[in-house]
C-alpha cells in the first residue's frame, strides 16, 4: 500500500533496492516488515483484496465444486533462462489448479527469505511473480513473510497456494484413464530441466536451450471446451513424463505404451542427455501437460491444442491398454520394447 | 543428433536382426558376454533381445565399474567422507552402492559429510584450489577409460604444488577380468558357463586399442569383436560374431572403427604408465581376488596417494548371502535366478552392486526388461 494517506509512515528512508539486503527485522513483525510489505510485496501484486491488508483475504464462494492446490519452490539457481523462482511459483501452483480443468481464481504466497539476500534480487524476484500472475489474471490476494538467520536457507523458498472453481461437466482425474485411451503430451519435453542443470552442474555448454515454465490455464480452458469428457490431465513436472504416466498407470489401475518416435524432444535437449548420460523421458517440465482422452476425441483434440502458442508442438505419444501390473513400457525406435519405469532415487550420470 | 542417430536406427536394426536370423544356425546355440556395461545399457533400452532369435544368448559381463568395486573400498571411502576436514569428490553412480550395514556415500552425505559428484577428474582440482582449508579425496574408481583422467590431474595438481589434493585409486584393467573369467573353472573346465565369445569394450578400447585382446582368441579360441555402445553397433558386432562362430575363426575383429585403433591412444597409455603400476592383485566383487588386475599410484606422486596419506586400512567385507551378484558377474547366473532380485533387492534398496548402476545387470534387467518375465508367468497362467 503506497502512502496515499493520512498518516505519515514510521519510516522515513526507503528500502535500498540496490545495495540493501534482508535482514532478521524484515521478518520479526515490526516496522521493518510492515516497510518491506507496503514498498515491495503491496506494490508489485496490488489488488482490492490484499489492499485490504488483513491475514486472511475474504471472497464470496460459489456454487459448484472447487479446487485447492499448493507448491513450494526451492529452485538453484534462483534466475534461469526463461524464467526465475517468481514466476515459476505461480505457474506451477496455477498449473497444478488447471490440471483438475479448473479455471484458476485466487493465489496466496508464503516467502521464506535467508538473512543477507539482496533486495534487488528478490524486488526481480517478485516483480516477475506479479507479472506472472497478472497475466494469467490469477490475483495474488494473501501472503507471509518470514526470515531464516544466514546459513539456513538458500536464498528464497516460495510457497504458492492457489485455488480454482471447475466448471461444471468436466470431471478429470488421474484414475480416469481407460484401455485404449490415446496419450497426448502438450510440446517437446525436458527443457526446463535440462536448462536448469545446464546452469547447475557448471557445464561449459553453450545452447539457446530456456526453460518452458508457463501457466497453462488458457490452454487447458481451450482443451476442455473442446473435449468436455477429458479423461486425465497432468502436467510432468519433477521425475518428468515417466514418472508422471506411472503415476496415472498406477492410480487408474492400467498400463501404457509410448511410442518412441512419437516423442517431441528438442535436439539440444536431446544432446545434452546423451552428454549427461540421463534420460529425457525422466526430465523435469514446467509449462507441458499430458492428456489422455477417449481414441475418438484424439484428433480434434491434438489439433485444438496446435492452434495454441504454448502446444504448437503437442503430440500423441501413445496409448494406454490393460495391463494390472501397470507397467509403463515403450516400443523402441529400433523396433523393441523396454519398461519405462519409476524412478529410483535422483537420476545420476552413468559413468562409462 | 548427427553420429548418434545414424546408429540408432531403426530399418537398418531389422536389416541386421534378419540376416543374424538367417545366418544363425538353427541347430546350435550362441552364449555371447558382453563385457562392458555400457552394452548391458544398450541392450536393454533398446530391447535388442527382442531382435534376437532365441538360440543368441546374452550374458552381461564385469564390466561395470561401479559394480566390481569390493564393499571393503566402499567402506574405506565413507571412512575418509567422515574424518573431519575432508572432502570427498565422485562420479554420481558411486554415491548410491550400498555397504553392508545399509550405508552409502549419499546416506553419509545426508548426515553431515561434504561428498561432491563431479562430472570430470578436473573439477575436484578445482575444488581443491577453492577449499584450501580442506583436504581434498578423489575417489576415482572405473576401467581403462576413466584412468588417463585421473593420471592428469594427478599431474595436474604436482604442477600446481597442491598439498590439500590426493587420490584414493580404485582403477581396474579390463584384460585380467577377462583372462579370469576365461580361466575360472565354470568355463573352461565344468562347463557351467557356455561361453561362445566377446562383445569387447568401447571406450576402453579406445585407450588399449584391439591388440590386448589377441591373446583370448588365439589361447582361448574365444572370438572378441569391439564394439561401440549404440545399438546398431551391438547388433553388427552380433553378426560378426556368428559368423566367425559359424566359420570356426576366433580372432579380434573391430566393429568400432570410428574409433579403436589396434594400437590404442598411446598418448593416454603413456599418461598411465607415467603416474600408475600394477597391484599384486585386487579384490574385485563377484571375482574375488585377481592377480594384477588394478592400478596404484607410484611412489613418484605418493604424496597424492589417498592411501598413503590417510593410512587407509584393507578391508574386506562379504557379500550379503543371499545375493547373487557373484555369479551373475561371472556370467553363472541370469538377475532373475537371484532369489532377491526384484524382492528384497531393488533399485531403491539395493543388497547387491549390480541394483546400484544402471549399468548393473540387475538394474538394468529390472527397469527395462522385467516385464518379459511377468508378461511369460502370465501366458503360463
Amino acid at each position: 500500500m503506497t502512502s496515499k494517506g493520512k498518516i505519515k509512515p514510521g519510516y522515513t528512508r526507503s528500502l535500498d533496492f540496490k545495495n540493501g539486503c534482508v535482514e532478521m527485522v524484515h521478518g520479526s513483525g515490526g516496522r521493518a516488515m510492515t516497510q518491506l510489505i507496503d514498498q515491495l510485496f503491496m506494490t508489485a501484486f496490488d489488488n482490492d483484496l490484499l489492499r485490504q491488508m488483513n491475514d486472511q483475504a475474504c471472497f464470496q464462494s460459489v456454487a459448484g465444486r472447487m479446487v485447492m492446490s499448493t507448491d513450494s519452490h526451492v529452485i538453484t539457481p534462483l534466475f534461469f533462462p526463461g524464467g526465475d523462482i517468481g514466476s515459476l511459483s505461480v505457474h506451477g501452483t496455477i498449473n497444478d489448479v488447471v490440471m483438475s480443468g479448473a479455471k484458476p481464481t485466487y493465489l496466496a504466497a508464503g516467502f521464506i527469505l535467508e538473512e543477507g539476500f539482496p533486495l534487488s534480487d528478490l524486488k526481480r524476484i517478485v516483480e516477475s511473480m506479479a507479472k506472472a500472475a497478472q497475466e494469467a489474471q490469477v490475483p495474488i490476494v494473501t501472503g507471509d513473510t518470514k526470515v531464516v538467520e544466514k546459513g539456513s536457507g538458500d536464498g528464497v523458498f516460495i510457497t504458492t497456494t492457489g485455488v480454482g472453481i471447475v466448471p461444471d461437466g468436466i470431471n478429470i482425474s488421474s484414475n480416469k484413464a481407460q484401455p485404449g485411451d490415446k496419450i497426448l503430451v502438450s510440446g517437446t519435453l525436458g527443457d526446463h530441466g535440462i536448462a536448469i542443470m545446464l546452469l547447475r552442474e557448471n557445464l561449459s555448454f553453450h545452447c539457446a536451450l530456456e526453460s518452458d515454465s508457463a501457466s497453462l490455464h488458457d490452454l487447458v480452458a481451450k482443451m476442455v471446451a473442446t473435449t468436455p469428457n477429458l479423461h486425465v490431465l497432468r502436467d510432468p513436472t519433477r521425475g518428468g513424463v515417466a514418472t508422471a504416466l506411472n503415476e496415472i498407470a498406477r492410480q487408474s489401475d492400467v498400463g501404457m505404451m509410448l511410442y518412441e518416435d512419437k516423442l517431441p524432444i528438442l535436439e539440444p535437449v536431446n544432446a545434452a542427455c546423451e552428454f549427461l548420460g540421463l534420460d529425457p523421458l525422466y526430465v523435469a517440465n514446467e509449462g507441458k501437460l499430458i492428456a489422455i482422452c477417449k481414441p475418438e476425441d484424439a484428433d480434434q483434440l491434438l489439433a485444438t491444442m496446435h492452434t495454441h502458442p504454448l502446444a504448437k508442438n503437442a503430440a500423441i505419444i501413445g496409448e494406454v491398454i490393460e495391463d494390472h501390473h501397470c507397467f509403463v513400457q515403450m516400443e523402441t525406435r529400433f523396433g523393441g520394447k523396454r519398461v519405462v519405469d519409476w524412478l529410483s532415487g535422483e537420476q545420476l550420470p552413468r559413468i562409462c | 543428433m548427427k553420429y548418434i542417430d545414424e546408429f540408432r536406427d531403426g530399418d537398418l536394426a531389422r536389416k541386421i536382426a534378419a540376416n543374424i536370423r538367417l545366418e544363425a544356425d538353427h541347430s546350435r546355440s550362441y552364449h555371447l558376454m558382453e563385457f562392458c556395461g555400457g552394452h548391458t545399457h544398450a541392450i536393454s533400452r533398446y530391447g535388442i533381445v527382442d531382435l534376437l532369435p532365441d538360440n543368441i544368448h546374452m550374458i552381461h559381463g564385469p564390466g561395470c565399474p561401479v559394480c566390481v568395486l569390493p564393499i571393503g573400498r566402499v567402506e574405506n571411502a565413507i571412512q575418509l567422507a567422515q574424518t573431519p576436514g575432508v572432502i570427498l569428490c565422485s562420479y554420481g553412480d558411486m554415491l548410491r552402492i550400498p555397504t553392508a550395514n545399509g550405508m552409502s556415500l549419499l546416506k553419509t552425505k545426508a548426515q553431515g559429510a561434504d561428498i561432491r559428484m563431479v562430472y570430470s577428474s578436473a573439477d575436484t582440482i578445482k575444488i581443491a584450489q577453492n577449499n584450501p582449508q580442506h583436504q581434498v579425496v578423489f575417489l576415482a574408481i572405473g576401467f581403462e577409460t576413466t584412468t588417463p583422467p585421473t593420471a592428469v590431474v594427478i599431474k595436474q595438481a604436482q604442477a600446481l604444488g597442491l598439498t590439500n589434493f590426493s587420490v584414493f585409486c580404485n582403477h581396474v584393467l579390463t584384460p585380467s577380468a577377462i583372462s579370469h573369467i576365461l580361466q575360472s573353472p565354470e568355463v573352461r573346465q565344468l562347463g557351467v558357463v557356455p561361453l561362445d565369445g566377446f562383445i569387447g569394450p568401447a571406450h576402453v578400447s579406445t585407450v588399449i586399442g584391439s591388440q590386448p585382446y589377441e591373446y583370448f582368441a588365439e589361447e582361448f579360441q574365444k572370438p572378441v569383436v569391439i564394439a561401440g555402445f549404440e545399438p546398431l553397433d551391438v547388433m553388427q558386432a552380433i553378426l560378426m560374431l556368428i559368423r566367425q562362430l559359424n566359420e570356426g575363426r576366433a580372432e579380434v575383429e573391430n566393429e568400432f572403427t570410428r574409433a579403436v585403433l589396434p594400437s590404442g591412444n598411446r598418448k593416454a597409455q603413456m599418461l598411465v604408465a607415467e603416474v600408475f603400476e600394477l597391484r599384486r592383485s585386487f579384490e574385485w566383487r563377484g571375482l574375488g581376488l585377481v592377480p594384477y588386475s588394478a592400478l596404484k599410484i607410484k611412489s613418484n606422486y605418493a604424496e597424492f596417494d589417498a592411501e598413503q596419506r590417510f593410512q587407509i586400512p584393507s578391508i574386506s567385507i562379504a557379500d550379503n548371502k543371499a545375493c547373487e551378484c557373484g555369479a551373475i558377474l561371472r556370467g553363472v547366473k541370469q538377475p532373475q535366478d537371484c532369489k532377491i532380485f526384484g524382492t528384497v533387492c531393488t533399485p531403491e534398496n539395493p543388497i547387491g552392486s549390480c541394483m546400484v548402476s544402471s549399468e548393473g545387470a540387475c538394474a538394468a534387467h529390472y527397469s527395462y526388461g522385467r516385464w518379459r518375465e511377468t508378461n511369460a508367468d502370465r501366458m503360463e497362467n
